[in-house]
């Protein structure tokens, strides 16, 4: 499928037309109030406030937990979809069965889950379920889409020649998953980072990006909020970029 | 071995495809002819578990196919050893591999994926993997398609050689297949 270059690409001129209304928007709010700085921070002073940040051991033991909370609810998620699927794929049952789970899972708000989930789960545990359930849905689907679009002439060559299913699993299915599933988690992770950072911010864990937003909430630091925003923004393209070269990694040692 | 075929029947929505076919395939080829759309890879689909009849019987069961399909149903992502170890695994004897793929022209293409390969090439493929893979009888759909005439004849005298030892079942419109390998011929 061709990409149209021309919508999804983010251009230079345009990320700093925004920036600079961005910092008009600040700077107009400052003049007409004494404290208008504290409702919209320039992106200048969030710039400068993740410096002073990224200097701090805080900060990195912050980043660290939000990533290992969200990140290990992601490989989770991703596991456990992609086992799910081939069940499903086997048999109906399986699939007929979990089918109102994704559904409910993809129609229920996020924050229902989070509330329900911090009734039976600690605030540590919140954002590793909360993100393993948002993985679910779609690397389920897709996984479940990439085994049904694995080739049947081949799979029956596979049965004429009694080929193991070992050998079946990594030459015919895949080769078919593996682009269905790449889609899947370009999607999964960046759902899983909103949802994910909604739940510390509800929860609370200590140590975690999450809680560094809520203060910076409660005490009105707009540039702390400004800056931790952007952390979460970066982590999540970062580890999207460096999941999907792993992805990648393994189709291109795969010959595919 | 001989294989027996008994008054397979099949239909598809109805329409009956197969009708009471009835023949014995002894080693060496049996060629089965007939005009597009007769049957031929249904009997063949039958033959090979990948279908079932609506009646009849094929003696003995549980017989080890090797088969060429009507496609070439090759990974395309891999070169020819590779294909050939994905069926074979660790059965495959790389060197007797190697000694047929020459023969067969496929001798110079390792490394190469086979989306890169001639469509003469891959049905050459298909027909090594079949020949070298562990069966008591082989199946072949229109085996030749696509060959140029010193290909065919390579193939041919291949073909000849695995039917000293095993029935050789050959789908064809072409009688000159039949007559050049002396098949037995059923028509269908």
């Amino acid at each position: 499928m061709k990409k149209n270059t021309a919508q999804n690409s983010i251009r230079p001129w345009a990320v700093l037309f925004w920036l600079l209304v961005w910092q008009g928007a600040s700077m107009a709010l400052s003049a007409l109030w004494p404290n208008g700085h504290l409702l919209l921070a320039s992106p200048i002073s969030a710039a400068l406030r993740l410096g002073e940040l990224a200097l701090t051991a805080a900060f990195w033991r912050a980043v660290g937990g939000s990533i290992a909370h969200i990140f290990g609810g992601f490989l989770v998620g991703c596991v456990l979809a992609a086992v799910l699927a081939a069940l499903s794929a086997r048999w109906r049952l399986v699939r007929e069965l979990l089918y109102p789970l994704t559904a409910a899972v993809k129609a229920v708000p996020v924050v229902s889950f989070i509330i329900l989930a911090l009734v039976w789960l600690d605030s540590r545990s919140l954002p590793l379920f909360i993100s393993a359930l948002m993985v679910f849905p779609p690397v389920y689907l897709n996984v479940l889409a990439g085994i049904a679009a694995a080739d049947t002439k081949l799979l029956e060559m596979a049965k004429v020649f009694r080929v193991p299913l070992g050998r079946r699993l990594t030459g015919i299915y895949l080769p078919a998953v593996l682009p269905y599933f790449r889609s899947a988690v370009s999607l999964a992770l960046g759902l899983c980072w909103k949802a994910g950072a909604a739940a510390e911010v509800i929860g609370l864990p200590s140590g975690t990006i999450g809680e560094r937003l809520y203060t910076a909430k409660v005490y009105f630091q707009t540039p702390d909020l400004f800056a931790w925003t952007a952390v979460i923004v970066a982590v999540s393209v970062l580890f999207e970029k460096l999941f999907l070269a792993l992805v990648d990694a393994l189709a291109g040692k795969a010959g595919l | 071995m001989e294989l027996h075929m008994e008054n397979l029947c099949k239909a598809y929505d109805g329409k009956p495809v197969l009708e009471n076919v009835t023949f014995t395939a002894e080693p060496g080829v049996t060629c089965v002819m007939a005009p597009s759309g007769a049957g031929k890879t249904t009997l063949l689909r039958i033959l090979l578990g990948l279908e079932r009849p609506d009646s009849g019987t094929v003696f003995p069961t549980g017989v080890h196919w090797s088969a060429v399909f009507q496609e070439d149903r090759l990974l395309e992502h891999l070169d020819a050893m590779e294909n050939l170890r994905f069926v074979l695994g660790s059965a495959l004897d790389e060197p007797a591999a190697n000694v047929l793929l020459t023969e067969l022209g496929l001798g110079d293409t390792a490394g190469k994926p086979v989306r890169e390969f001639s469509g003469g090439m891959k049905r050459r493929l298909a027909l090594v993997r079949a020949l070298l893979a562990p069966s008591d009888a082989l199946a072949l759909d229109e085996p030749f398609t696509g060959l140029d005439g010193e290909n065919r004849t390579r193939c041919q005298a291949c073909v000849r050689r695995a039917a000293e030892q095993k029935p050789v079942l050959l789908v064809t419109h072409d009688p000159a297949d039949a007559k050049s390998l002396g098949a037995a011929i059923i028509k269908l």
